[in-house]
């Protein structure tokens, strides 16, 4: 093995004196062992285009065609669509197309909230639990446990907390702290307070990945940086401002950006907070496609609003990136 | 750069199959492989109180269809949260199991998809004829002039509940008009003991969706014209969701906190534990009633009363029909089982645990003891109920309209008001969503 891959290194100095044909022929001898990396990544390749390109290019291609309740047992009926699936989808003086922007603004003020809130908690929790104190760790299993909990049984628990009469917040606001009346409860999980509810259990399930992803980032700055800033006079707050948020560039660029696609994509928390049917100040848009399509068998059309929803966060995505790194070559 | 945006893209794209993946995924059912002949798979809808229940029910009965037929049927149980979402997986994949239970609204959206075996003469004929079944219950197998799809097997109707101590302590009647209903409702009405006139479901998109046809069609008001095309705007369709509407905004018989009631099991418990003076619910909510210990004689049933001068019209035909798959690899099987299912002696046997209404021509009650109770119900199912809409789009109305009628009910919950206007401008928006999607 040794000797075969020594063979090109040897000749390679030498092709500037030697025939031309000395050093195509042994360029043209691979080294052995060459298709080693090509085996080790064939499975992931093989699997990747399986489980996900696979679906994604059938989901683009149902968008093209007018895959109704009349054709799904028969796919290869469906009459082409055209673009008419995109039209209706984006046409905003119809009514789907105006239900989908709604959805998708409710959504956009969805994912600011909960991805801003959750990295603020995530960053407080952080950088408290970084000194070292009694019970420090009691703290930080504590602050994983909404991460931990099976999704189904953390938000069903929220939804018996949300309950207007026999819930648990509402008997807290009202008959525990007198915030408000108890003889006029608010509903959480209908009406417009709706939003506020699906806001609060997100952020819930949000923050202890932002809190695990920054503490383990906070780990890698060395505490010297710290002393000397404090040698010079730094207070805490311009500690955190100048060097914690600074050196945790890096995490913070990839955690908003991961942050970001899940709450935007989030599926699960609507679906079990609200059932079947979504308030229209909860509607958000991976439950609004799923409820205005599959549910009424038009998988063309709902395909199509995945396929818009799948352009806007890669165009964001991109700018995204592309900002950030211009800034980082900049600086 | 490059490689940290490819990174990046992929990232979003594996992030984003979830969602178009949605189709395609979902759970893959076993299919009907085995022995062709010898074995078939039987879906069946929650019927009972629970899943473990409607197991209990009905093993003994696929005992006695093996003793008889040899033919060893897989049972599988579905919550009705599942069914949905398990039947279209199995229509859009092919794997499916023989035969399935539906409930009847579907029929006609699932018999648009050709993924059912429709009940030619032939088949009509393996099954004992379509002559056995009650001319009601039959015309819920699909849509008009076609072969029907699916056949009867459970029947229900909707019935308006009244606990008798609390009308006769009141000298009350049983109302016989929609304003007789309200008005005793708002005399049960008592804050004082927490007691409620009437407790409706009315955060369940599909229980308003029914109450949006039955008033409606009180007065004489279709939600589809013949074409198959939407008229939910109709006066009549209008005026009918605000008097649905209106017994909890004006009339103020059922309680603001019913808006949160997604499934009708929440009002029954209220009517049964005596925290409701009236429900209007089908004949299967007696199980759930019993079991909280209120017995058949402590209540008394009605027709749903239409508002004087209004169509008698107290029900749709509600009811759980039964399907074949079309690539069933057992047909003879199958259709066997289903002559079984629908037999006089099994209607006889499977109405009681699931008090259900037989679907068979000349065949009496048998899930209730009561029979004032009986003879009310069997009136309403066969001279007092239309079909729901026969129309593929049937299941687009139940989910636009039902929904639309869930906000119009927060609105009112949460303080605000509900006028006709808006009631039209939200069913225009329900209009347009289905029409937009017919093409």
């Amino acid at each position: 093995m040794a000797v075969t891959e020594a063979r090109p290194r040897a000749g390679s100095p030498s092709p500037q004196t030697g025939t031309k044909a000395g050093p195509t022929r042994f360029r043209r001898k691979k080294p052995a062992g060459w298709w080693l990396p090509f085996v080790l990544i064939a499975p992931a390749v093989v699997f990747e285009i399986l489980i996900h390109v696979t679906p994604m290019l059938v989901g683009i291609w149902m968008s093209f065609i007018k895959l109704t309740k009349f054709f799904i047992a028969n796919w290869s009926a469906a009459p082409a669509a055209g673009l008419s699936n995109y039209h209706l989808a984006l046409d905003v003086n119809g009514a789907l197309g105006a239900s989908l922007l709604n959805s998708f603004l409710i959504t956009c003020a969805f994912t600011i909230i909960v991805v801003g809130v959750s990295w603020l908690f995530g960053m407080a929790g952080a950088v408290v639990l970084q000194r070292s104190f009694r019970g420090r760790a009691l703290f930080r299993t504590l602050f994983l446990v909404p991460y931990a909990i099976p999704v189904y049984a953390g938000i069903i628990a929220w939804k018996f907390m949300f309950q207007r009469d026999t819930g648990a917040i509402n008997h807290f606001l009202a008959d525990n702290l007198h915030l408000i009346s108890a003889t006029d409860k608010p509903f959480w999980l209908i009406g417009d307070n709706a939003f506020t509810a699906v806001v609060v259990v997100a952020i819930w399930r949000t923050w202890p990945f932002a809190f695990l992803m920054l503490m383990a980032g906070l780990q890698s700055i060395p505490e010297e940086v710290y002393e000397a800033s404090a040698v010079d006079g730094a207070r805490p707050f311009r500690q955190w401002r100048s060097i914690t948020v600074p050196m945790l560039g890096p995490v913070n660029r990839v955690l908003v950006l991961v942050m970001f696609l899940w709450t935007f994509n989030d599926f699960n928390t609507p679906y079990i907070l609200f059932g079947g049917a979504q308030p229209p100040s909860g509607d958000l848009i991976s439950f609004h496609i799923y409820s205005a399509s599959f549910l009424t068998l038009n998988f063309g059309f709902g395909s199509a609003m995945s396929v818009l929803l799948l352009l806007f966060l890669l165009l964001v995505t991109g700018t995204y990136l592309f900002i950030l790194n211009r800034r980082s070559r900049n600086a | 750069m490059k490689i940290r945006t490819i990174a990046a893209v992929a990232t979003v794209a594996a992030v984003l199959v979830a969602t178009a993946a949605c189709s395609s995924g979902g759970t893959s059912s076993t299919s009907s492989s085995g022995t062709a002949g010898k074995t078939l798979t039987y879906w069946a809808s929650n019927q009972g109180t629970s899943i473990a229940n409607d197991t209990a029910v009905l093993t003994p009965e696929l005992a006695k269809f093996k003793k008889q037929t040899g033919i060893t049927v897989k049972l599988e149980v579905i919550g009705w949260n599942d069914l949905q979402t398990r039947i279209q997986t199995a229509v859009t994949s092919g794997q499916a199991p023989d035969v399935v239970n539906i409930g009847n609204t579907w029929a006609t959206s699932l018999q648009a998809t050709g993924a059912f075996m429709p009940y030619g003469s032939s088949e009509m004929t393996a099954i004992g004829g379509a002559s056995k079944f009650a001319t009601t219950a039959l015309s819920t197998g699909g849509a008009p002039g076609q072969t029907v799809t699916s056949v009867p097997l459970y029947g229900l109707v909707y019935g308006l509940y009244y606990n008798k101590k609390m009308f006769s302590d009141a000298g009350l009647t049983p109302p016989t008009t929609w304003e007789e209903m309200v008005a005793d409702g708002k005399k049960l009405t008592n804050a004082s003991t927490g007691v409620n006139g009437l407790a409706i479901a009315a955060g369940s998109y599909t229980e308003n969706a029914h109450f949006a046809f039955i008033n409606a069609a009180q007065n004489n008001a279709s939600l589809f014209n013949k074409a198959g095309k939407p008229t939910f705007t109709s006066a009549g369709v209008v005026d009918g969701i605000k008097r649905y509407l209106d017994l909890m905004q004006t009339d103020k018989v059922s309680p603001v906190a019913d808006a949160q009631y997604d499934n009708a099991t929440q009002s029954t418990s209220d009517f049964a534990n005596g925290k409701a003076a009236m429900i209007i619910n089908q004949s299967n909510a007696d199980g759930t009633i019993n079991a909280a210990g209120m017995t058949s004689d402590q209540y008394g049933v009605v027709p749903l009363p239409a508002p004087s001068g209004g169509k008698k019209v107290a029900s749709f035909i509600a009811g759980i029909n039964l399907s074949v798959f079309k690539n069933t690899k057992n047909k003879t099987g199958a259709l066997e089982f289903v002559k079984f299912m629908t037999s006089a002696a099994e209607q006889g046997v499977l109405d009681k645990p699931y008090s259900a209404l037989p679907v068979l021509k000349g065949v009496t009650p048998t899930f209730t003891t009561n029979t004032a109770e009986a003879k009310t119900f069997s009136d309403i199912y066969n001279n007092m109920s239309q079909p729901l809409p026969l129309v593929p789009a049937e299941d687009q109305f139940e989910s636009t309209v039902g929904k639309a009628m869930n906000a119009l009910f927060a609105t009112i919950a949460t303080g605000g008001t509900v006028s006709t206007s808006d009631i039209k401008t939200a069913l225009q928006t329900a209009q347009d969503q289905v029409t937009a999607t017919m093409g």
